[in-house]
C-alpha cells in the first residue's frame, strides 16, 4: 500500500499545484468581493453579471459548435473504428497509426496549413475551377470552423473507440452468431454496448476541448462570431475584470459537470440492458 | 518501503539540481525584453549580445498592449524593458510603474528627439523613447477598386460585399466607425458609441472576416478588395504585391507610436538603456525598420534604407497625414467596458 502511495506523490503534488489550487482561486475570484477597505465579502454579483444575455448567447454558440463537432466526430469515428477492428491486427494498427500521425505535428501548424489550403486562390478552389465548378468562399465561413474542429478532434474520438473495440472478446460475437443474431443485431446488441465506454471517453475528449478552442474560429472563421474563450480573454486581458472572468469560468465548469453527469447517467442506465 | 522513499527523495533532488546550478553559473546580466511579435530582427539581438558580452537578452513577444500590461504588472514578472503604445505608456506613467530614463546613457536619442517631442503623453522623453510609428488606414487592391479611396465610407459600399476585411480589435474597429461619424476616437459618450456599434452591425453582412495579422496575407493573395490595416503591415503587403495601395482617409484616423520604456522595478536599468541606445542607432534602426516594415521616426536613416521603402505609400508617413490623425488615450476601465459592450453586440450580431 505504502509503495503505491509513494509512486502517486508526484502526480498528487502536480494535481494540487496546477489543478486544485487554481480551481479554488477561480472560485475565490468568482464569489469574493474585495471592498475598498480591504475586507472580503461573499457576493453573487459577479455570477449575475456573467449571466447577462450577450455572454449567454456567446456560450450557447460555443456549445452549439462543440456539439456539432462531437456528433460529426462520432459518426465518422465509429464506423472507422469498426473497420479498423475488422482488419488483420497488424494492418489495423498500421492504419490506426496513420490516423494518429498528423497529431505528431503541432495543431496550430496544421490549422495554419488548412488556412492556406482553403484560401480563395489556392489548391481546393483551383481544383474546383478545373472541374468547371464556380470558385467558392471556403475560408472564413462557419463550415470552415466546423471542418477545422472535426479535423483536429477526430483522433481523440477514434482512439478511445478503437481501444474499446480491441478489448472485445471475439467469442461474444461468435456466441451471438450461434444464437442466431444477424449482423445488425450483433452490432446493436453486442458490439455497441461493449464499446460504450470508448464512446463516452471519446465524447468527453472531444466535446470539452471543442467548447474552448477559439483559435480555430479565429484562423478559419475570420473571428466573425465571438467564442466563449474570446469573452474570457476580453474579461481578463482587456477589462482586467478577473472577478467576472472567473464567474464565467465557473458557469462553464458547472455546465461541463452537468453534461458529463448526464452522459454518465445514460451509460449507467443502459448497462443492465447491455445484454452481457 | 524505505528504499522507494529514498529513491523518490534522490529523484526529487536530481530534479532540483539543474535549477540551482543554472542560476549559480550565470555571471551575465539577463535583460528581459517584452516586445510585439515580428518587431525586432533576431539578428540584431545576436549582434547586441556579441557587442555586449555581459548582457544576455531574454526575448518574449505578445500581441496586445493589454496583454503586455497584464504580463508586466503580474507579480513576479521579471520584465525590464517593454515596448507599449502611446496610451499604454500614459497609463503606466500615471500608475507610476516606469523608471525615469537617463538620456545621457542614450547618445543616439538625438536622432529621434524631434519626433519624441511631439508626443503629448511624454514630450520630454522622461520615461519613454519612440520606436516605431504608424497609422491605421485602408489597404486596397487597385485591380478590384477602380475609384479613388479617400473616405472610410467605401468600407460600407455594398459593391464590395464579401471583399472587405475589418480589424479584429475593439478600439481599431470602433475607431473606424467613430471617424466616419465625425466623433472623437477617444469618446466615452454611450450614445456616440452605440451609434458607432450600429454602423458596424450594419456593415457586418459586407465583411468577409475580422482579421489581425492575416489581413496582410489575404491582401497579398489578391482576393480581398479593401481592408483596415496598420500602415506597417500594409507596407509589407505592398512590397509583395504592387497592385496594392494604402491610404489614410480624409476623416482622419488613429496614429500610434510604440515606445521603449523601462519598468520601475527593473534591476538592469543601465543594461536596458544600452539596448535602447543600440536600437536607436540609424543603421541598426534602418535594418530593423526594413525587417519589420514599420516606419521609424529616426531622422538619419534615409541613407541606410532601401530606396524602394521610401516610395512605398504605406511606409512614408507625411507630416500632413499625422496632422489629421489622433493618438488613442487611455480611457479607463469603465469607459473601456462600454466599448467592450458595443463590440460584443457587433460580434454577436447575426450576419
Amino acid at each position: 500500500m505504502n509503495k503505491k502511495k509513494a509512486f502517486a506523490v508526484p502526480y498528487i503534488v502536480w494535481m494540487i499545484i496546477f489543478t486544485v489550487v487554481p480551481l479554488f482561486l477561480i472560485l475565490f475570484y468568482a464569489f469574493i468581493h474585495r471592498t475598498d477597505s480591504g475586507s472580503l465579502v461573499f457576493t453573487t454579483e459577479y455570477i449575475k453579471s456573467a449571466l447577462s444575455g450577450s455572454s449567454m448567447s456567446v456560450l450557447i454558440l460555443s456549445l452549439e459548435y462543440a456539439l456539432i463537432t462531437t456528433v460529426i466526430c462520432l459518426v465518422l469515428a465509429y464506423p472507422a473504428a469498426l473497420f479498423l477492428w475488422q482488419l488483420k491486427s497488424r494492418i489495423g494498427s498500421i492504419v490506426n497509426l496513420l490516423f494518429m500521425l498528423p497529431m505528431w505535428m503541432n495543431f496550430l501548424l496544421r490549422t495554419y496549413a488548412w488556412r492556406a489550403l482553403l484560401d480563395a486562390n489556392v489548391p481546393i478552389n483551383q481544383f474546383l475551377q478545373w472541374l468547371g465548378l464556380p470558385a467558392m468562399q471556403l475560408l472564413y465561413t462557419e463550415g470552415a470552423v466546423i471542418f477545422g474542429l472535426v479535423y483536429n478532434f477526430l483522433p481523440f474520438m477514434l482512439l478511445p473507440i478503437y481501444t474499446a473495440f480491441t478489448k472485445i472478446d471475439r467469442s461474444y460475437i461468435q456466441a451471438a452468431e450461434d444464437l442466431g443474431a444477424n449482423k445488425w443485431q450483433t452490432l446493436t446488441h453486442v458490439i455497441l454496448p461493449l464499446t460504450k465506454p470508448g464512446i463516452i471517453t471519446g465524447i468527453t475528449m472531444v466535446f470539452m476541448p471543442a467548447v474552448t478552442s477559439f483559435v480555430i474560429s479565429r484562423l478559419l472563421g475570420g473571428s466573425q462570431t465571438m467564442m466563449f474563450d474570446d469573452l474570457l480573454e476580453n474579461q481578463f486581458m482587456l477589462l482586467k475584470d478577473w472577478n467576472t472572468g472567473s464567474a464565467l469560468a465557473v458557469i462553464m465548469m458547472v455546465l461541463m459537470l452537468i453534461s458529463m453527469a448526464l452522459v454518465r447517467k445514460t451509460d449507467d442506465d443502459s448497462m443492465p440492458g447491455g445484454g452481457i | 518501503m524505505k528504499i522507494t522513499k529514498i529513491v523518490a527523495f534522490v529523484m526529487a533532488i536530481l530534479f532540483l539540481v539543474p535549477l540551482t546550478t543554472s542560476c549559480g553559473k550565470e555571471d551575465r546580466t539577463t535583460l528581459y525584453v517584452l516586445n510585439w511579435g515580428e518587431y525586432l530582427d533576431p539578428e540584431l539581438i545576436k549582434e547586441f549580445e556579441e557587442q555586449n558580452p555581459d548582457i544576455k537578452i531574454n526575448y518574449t513577444t505578445t500581441t496586445s498592449n493589454e496583454e503586455m500590461y497584464t504580463i508586466c504588472t503580474t507579480e513576479g514578472s521579471k520584465i525590464d524593458l517593454l515596448v507599449p503604445s502611446d496610451y499604454m505608456v500614459e497609463r503606466l506613467i500615471s500608475e507610476d510603474k516606469l523608471a525615469e530614463i537617463n538620456l545621457d546613457n542614450i547618445p543616439n536619442f538625438k536622432y529621434v528627439s524631434d519626433f519624441s517631442a511631439t508626443r503629448a503623453f511624454d514630450p520630454e522623453s522622461k520615461y519613454s523613447i519612440p520606436n516605431f510609428i504608424g497609422t491605421v488606414g485602408i489597404i486596397y487592391n487597385k485591380k478590384l477598386v477602380d475609384e479613388p479611396v479617400t473616405s472610410w465610407d467605401i468600407l460600407w459600399d455594398e459593391k464590395y460585399s464579401g471583399k472587405i476585411m475589418m480589424y479584429d480589435s475593439i478600439r481599431d474597429s470602433i475607431m473606424v466607425a467613430l471617424c466616419k461619424l465625425g466623433y472623437d476616437i477617444n469618446t466615452t459618450d454611450p450614445d456616440e458609441l452605440a451609434e458607432a456599434g450600429q454602423l458596424l452591425i450594419q456593415q457586418k453582412p459586407l465583411v468577409l472576416a475580422y482579421g489581425t495579422d492575416n489581413i496582410q496575407y489575404d491582401m497579398i493573395g489578391g482576393s480581398v478588395a479593401l481592408a483596415v490595416d496598420y500602415s506597417g503591415s500594409a507596407a509589407a503587403a505592398i512590397n509583395q504585391n504592387s497592385d496594392l495601395a494604402y491610404v489614410v482617409p480624409d476623416e482622419g484616423s488613429n496614429v500610434w507610436v510604440d515606445n521603449y520604456v523601462i519598468l520601475k522595478n527593473s534591476e538592469h536599468k543601465e543594461a536596458a538603456e544600452r539596448f535602447i541606445n543600440f536600437l536607436c542607432d540609424p543603421e541598426i534602426s534602418a535594418r530593423n525598420s526594413e525587417y519589420v516594415g514599420y516606419t521609424t521616426p529616426n531622422s538619419a536613416i534615409d541613407q541606410y534604407l532601401d530606396p524602394a521603402m521610401l516610395e512605398n505609400s504605406a511606409y512614408v508617413i507625411e507630416a500632413e497625414t499625422l496632422n489629421r490623425c489622433t493618438y488613442f488615450k487611455d480611457i479607463g476601465t469603465d469607459a473601456l467596458s462600454l466599448w467592450n459592450d458595443v463590440w460584443m453586440e457587433v460580434k454577436t450580431a447575426a450576419k
